[in-house]
Parts: structure tokens; C-alpha cells; sequence
């Protein structure tokens, strides 16, 4: 079961970052998705600066990245093939990052209870034992991410399309927004 | 508006991401507008919760800023976000409320929305460290 895990998520992890439009926009790459553990990192950019006089990344980004990667986590500590939403995310920030060096998100999923997953992460920019920043968040499966998902997996199946490109759902409009 | 509020909404982040305010007497509502790029899980389609997150916390910021004049930029200790409802392909608006000001730590509530104020899409609470002008530390 593991192993079947393993290969499905490393046969999705091309897609966990890119094909996520804001992760990607971000510049956020994927280093590791294990079941139930995953590390994204955000390279540093000048475009990704928080205070313009200390050349600090902003905050707002390593609050996305957290999420990215304990969203990540999740979908990988549920078995890989459902569709999350977060339900909380809390974040102490420990310290600024280290101007012009990358920010690594390391999460893994504590315990998954039925349709919720507990997750905890650090952000740290090298020195995994002096974080950045820690995170708790719970994720769940939920109803309206699996619509969406099962209609694309139909999609897949059908040969109709890949993933992340989608057909509408009821009551939608012909064309993705 | 305040040359600190001024600081926060010329960092770069911020000015990526489109953040703008509108002012309304002393009541501040902070735009998050729509791009393809906020969209975090385009199967449903949702957008990113992080930009969510990283929108309140510019909003509770933002919320400081205007409230007291501050010698520097609030800094974020803790956050807490709740995602009350998928967030649309669409615009999102944000309200901050202080529910304490201290001399070094504020806390600030921060609610999201988007079709309707009375149905909103997260939430956020976060202690800030706050360094009013003139205080000694």
C-alpha cells in the first residue's frame, strides 16, 4: 500500500506545485512528497520582499508556502487521491528570514482522523533547528473538492483531458474561469 | 495616507499581490482583485489559501497603521486563519477590528468576504509587535 502511495504521489508530484497557479506563481518548488510528509521551498526574490529597507521576505509568503506544504502533506497522508480543504491554519513566526536565502517548508501529517488531517510544519532558510516559523493545520475532505475531483478523475479516465485542465461542473459555464 | 501605510503598500510583495484600500472616514477595507494567479486548486475552483492568509495579515497591518502612529512596520507573532467558506475566482474584501492596542503587542481580528459582508470566507486573529512613535524600550 505504501509502496502504491509512494509511486502515485511521485507520478503527481510534477503537478502539486505547478499545477497550483499561485504556488507556481510564487516560484515555490517541490523538493519531497512522502506519504503523509511533504518540503516545499521558496526561493528568494527580490519581487518577494516584505520591508523594502532590510530586504526581508515578506511574511504573506511564508504564510503561503506553510500552506502549500501542509496542504501537501495532507493530500499525500490521505492516500493521495482526494480533494482537501483547509479548515485552520495557525502560524507563529519566530524570527525574520535570512535576506537572499531560500525558505524551506518541511510538513507532516500527525494524525488523520477519518476526513481530518492534522498537520504540523517549520519554515526555516537552512538550520532546520532554528526555524523561521512553525505552523498547525487541519485539512478535510471535502465535498466540494471531491465533486471536482472525481469529475476530473471521469475526465482522465475518459481520456477527455489531464489534470488540472477541467470540464465544468453542474450549473457552470461552459468555460473555465 | 500615513507615510508607514505608505511603506507597507510600496512592498514589493504587496504591490505584486495588487492589495489596494479604501478609505472611508477611518474605517479601512482592504481589495484583494481577482487574478488567475491567486488560484490555488483551479479544479474547484478555489483560490490559494496562503494568498488568503497573506491578504489579512496585510489587511491587520494596514489596520494598525492607520489606528497610531507607528516608528515601524507591525511584525506578525502569531496568526490564526479560519477558512470558513472556498474562496471564488473573484474579488475578496477584508476588514481589520483591534481588538487590543498595546504599547508593544496589539491584537487585531481581521474578517475576509466576498459576495456578502454577513457571509464571510476566513478569518483570521494574530498578535503584532507594534512600536509606537516617541516610546522608549
Amino acid at each position: 500500500m505504501t509502496d502504491a502511495l509512494q509511486s502515485r504521489l511521485d507520478q503527481l508530484a510534477p503537478l502539486l506545485v505547478s499545477g497550483s497557479p499561485h504556488a507556481a506563481d510564487l516560484g515555490f518548488v517541490l523538493d519531497a512528497v512522502r506519504p503523509g510528509e511533504a518540503v516545499v521551498r521558496a526561493p528568494y526574490r527580490d519581487d518577494l520582499i516584505g520591508d523594502p529597507d532590510t530586504g526581508v521576505m515578506h511574511g504573506g509568503v511564508v504564510t503561503a508556502l506553510l500552506d502549500h506544504a501542509a496542504g501537501t502533506a495532507a493530500f499525500a497522508g490521505l492516500g493521495g487521491d482526494k480533494a482537501l480543504a483547509t479548515l485552520d491554519l495557525r502560524i507563529d513566526y519566530m524570527r525574520p528570514a535570512e535576506p537572499g536565502r531560500a525558505v524551506i517548508a518541511e510538513a507532516h501529517t500527525v494524525k488523520v482522523s477519518g476526513l481530518i488531517a492534522f498537520v504540523s510544519a517549520i519554515a526555516h532558510d537552512g538550520d532546520h533547528n532554528d526555524p523561521v516559523a512553525t505552523a498547525h493545520a487541519a485539512f478535510m475532505v471535502s465535498r466540494v473538492s471531491q465533486e471536482a475531483a472525481d469529475r476530473v478523475r471521469a475526465d482522465i479516465e475518459a481520456g477527455r483531458a489531464g489534470p488540472f485542465t477541467r470540464t465544468p461542473g453542474p450549473g457552470e459555464k461552459g468555460s473555465p474561469r | 495616507m500615513s507615510a508607514r501605510l505608505a511603506l507597507l503598500m510600496n512592498s514589493p510583495y504587496v504591490r505584486r499581490l495588487g492589495v489596494r484600500f479604501d478609505h472611508h472616514g477611518d474605517e479601512l477595507t482592504g481589495v484583494l482583485p481577482y487574478v488567475d494567479t491567486l488560484v490555488g486548486n483551479p479544479l474547484i475552483p478555489a483560490l490559494h489559501g496562503g494568498a488568503i492568509g497573506a491578504f489579512m495579515e496585510i489587511t491587520a497591518a494596514a489596520g494598525l497603521l492607520a489606528a497610531s502612529d507607528l516608528a515601524a512596520l507591525p511584525k506578525p507573532i502569531d496568526v490564526s486563519v479560519d477558512y470558513l467558506r472556498p474562496v471564488r475566482p473573484a474579488d475578496v474584501y477584508a476588514r481589520a477590528a483591534i481588538t487590543r492596542q498595546g504599547s508593544r503587542v496589539s491584537n487585531v481580528r481581521v474578517e475576509a468576504w466576498q459576495e456578502r459582508r454577513a457571509s464571510p470566507v476566513a478569518a483570521l486573529h494574530g498578535h503584532f509587535l507594534v512600536k509606537p512613535v516617541g516610546e522608549q524600550r
